[in-house]
């Protein structure tokens, strides 16, 4: 998102011709198009709803929040499990194999590699319910650290094209020297570098977060037990009606919670964002 | 050559094969290969496996009926109609989002100030999760605390209060309008980056021979960003045709199973119908379909790529 400068005279394409004053009103009214739906549910989170008493403010869609069905707090210890499993599984893996693939040479590298970039090609959907399967074969059914192995292995191409790149980055001279002074490749790795990886590692937590964060159709078929439900898919079994009647108080509550990390993400973490998009535009 | 290297009667193979850089190499990737052959590449044997089977939900036993999960497909009429609805849906999600991407793409291109605060209010629905997207959708929608209806009705623009997901249409369209917010920003960036890497000499010669701002965008601007506009092609058609949870969470396929996609079509047939071993049929057909698509658009792609 760099800003481009260049003087008025080389502003190009067909929006050149229009005014200021009128590019202005347009782009502005689609921002506020695009804005106003999360600005809305912020402020209907927190505001007495239609027919809940005189309008004011309120915390009580989250106390509600709080305590439907299992209860937030596990809710969000569920889909905590499930991120710390695919965050930490991630960079393992990814850093280990972005080290294999990139500095390293072995029988069936290649069709290794195709292998993991396969993963993108296959609909998740459609092998969601041999997982279901096998994970039940492993008593792993309805469990959280199962689900997060499973968003671990979709995170999979990502993960290590993203390390393997940062890896291929990194000149060999530095790990070189220290293999001269009798370091292992494993001390070249965490010694020399891991630091010089670090904001590949930092982008590969930032979208394994994500995705263990929001994942829903894989935690939906996964997990049959309310208690061990996620948010995302607590959230839907509330829509649902799974406890009665829709509270749209708490839905909306609910949706604040779930975007708000993400939210704070994006905006903390820019470069790192920007990087995997890229990576992952390309990818696609 | 080391001491190491030699042979030795005190012996430690253990030194002599961690030196061979194959090892080594196999060592690291090997969590990798791990995931990638027991939660992929069985998992895709599996559903083959199974869908040659009879195999019910729960309990057993398996046994072998091929082709009975693949002659029943083409009987299935939920799976038949999910065809076409997710058809439907893909080319107009497809156009929808393909032409808003780039009016706001090219919105953003314009090196005018406060151009980065533009970029950045259109790309942040991008950002929430899709089922927290649906959720908030589905809240705008809801006829208790939706403002849609209040605000129409107040600018009178409708008379009666509309039932935003209540037909086939409607669900459709208010479907449509949450997938074009959530994802427009998303495929902006991939044609800001194309538009930023045409030449602007290229535009200047274009101006120099008498282009108008319309021909030059026909005749310049569309043809150098092909590669990417292939690229959202490829992305919005795959996820369109593997749409679930936006339908799942704002109309459970209804009204009347109008919005039953392929993929929710599967899964009923699954967890409400308890045939894995049909249900998986559908996973491989679906599984070959995609890859097919897959791959004959990245050719195409890769084609149309200078």
């Amino acid at each position: 998102m760099t800003a481009m400068s260049s003087s008025a005279a080389e502003r190009r394409g067909i929006v050149r011709g229009l005014g200021s004053a009128t590019y202005l009103a347009i782009s502005g009214l689609i921002a506020i198009a695009f804005v106003l739906p999360l600005v809305w549910t912020a402020v209907s989170s927190v505001a007495v709803g239609p027919g809940e008493g005189a309008p004011g403010i309120t915390l009580e869609h989250y106390q509600r929040l709080m305590s439907f069905g299992a209860g937030l707090p596990t809710y969000l210890a569920n889909t905590l499990v499930v991120v710390a499993v695919t965050v930490l599984s991630s960079v393992v893996v990814s850093v280990l194999g972005g080290y294999a693939f990139s500095r390293f040479k072995f029988p069936g590298k290649q069709v290794l590699f195709a292998a993991t970039l396969a993963i993108l090609m296959v609909p998740h959907a459609t092998i969601l319910i041999p997982l279901y399967v096998l994970l039940g074969a492993v008593k792993l059914t309805n469990s959280l650290v199962g689900l997060g192995l499973v968003m671990v292995m979709f995170q999979l191409p990502f993960s290590i094209f993203m390390m393997r790149n940062s890896f291929d980055a990194v000149p060999r001279q530095l790990e070189e020297a220290a293999l001269v002074d009798g370091c292992t490749s494993f001390g070249a790795l965490t010694r020399v570098l891991l630091p010089a990886v670090m904001p590949g590692i930092v982008t590969v937590v930032l979208f394994a977060f994500l995705t263990g964060w929001n994942e829903f159709i894989s935690a939906l078929i996964l997990l049959n037990d309310g208690a061990n439900y996620t948010l995302p898919v607590a959230l839907v079994s509330l829509v649902q009606g799974d406890w009665g009647q829709v509270d749209f108080g708490a839905l909306q509550a609910g949706v604040v919670v779930s975007a708000v990390p993400c939210l704070l993400l994006f905006f903390v973490l820019q470069r790192a964002y920007m990087s995997g998009f890229t990576t992952g535009a390309i990818k696609g | 050559m080391t001491l190491s290297d030699l042979p030795s009667s005190t012996g430690r193979p253990a030194r002599r094969w961690r030196d061979r850089p194959g090892i080594i190499g196999w060592l690291y990737a090997a969590p990798t290969a791990a995931v990638v052959v027991l939660l992929f590449v069985l998992p895709v044997a599996l559903a083959v496996w199974m869908s040659l089977n009879k195999w019910p939900l729960i309990g057993g036993p398996h046994t072998l009926n091929f082709p009975d999960n693949y002659a029943h497909i083409p009987s299935d009429e939920l799976f038949l109609q999910g065809i076409g609805f997710t058809v439907t849906y893909t080319v107009l999600i497809v156009f929808l989002l393909v032409i808003v991407a780039m009016v706001l793409a090219l919105i953003v291109e314009q090196p005018r100030r406060g151009v980065g605060i533009l970029r950045t209010a259109y790309f942040v629905p991008a950002v929430v999760g899709l089922t927290s997207s649906a959720l908030l959708f589905y809240g705008l929608y809801s006829a208790s605390i939706g403002p849609i209806n209040p605000l129409l009705q107040a600018l009178g623009i409708i008379k009666e209060p509309v039932d935003w997901l209540g037909t086939p249409t409607n669900a459709l369209i208010s479907t449509l309008i949450l997938m074009t917010w959530r994802f427009a920003g998303f495929y902006m960036l991939i044609l800001l980056t194309g538009l930023q890497a045409i030449p602007r000499d290229i535009y200047e010669a274009a101006r120099i021979d008498g282009g108008g701002p319309f021909q030059i965008f026909r005749y310049v601007t569309l043809p150098l960003l092909r590669p990417s506009l292939a690229l959202c092609f490829v992305m919005i058609v795959t996820g369109g045709l593997l749409a679930f949870e936006q339908f799942y969470v704002l109309t459970s396929g209804g009204p009347d199973n109008s919005t039953v996609t392929m993929v929710m079509a599967m899964f009923r047939q699954a967890f409400s119908l308890f045939d894995l071993g049909r249900a998986s049929a559908i996973a491989v057909v679906m599984l070959i379909a995609l890859v097919a698509v897959n791959a004959l658009q990245l050719s195409v792609l890769r084609r149309q790529d200078p």
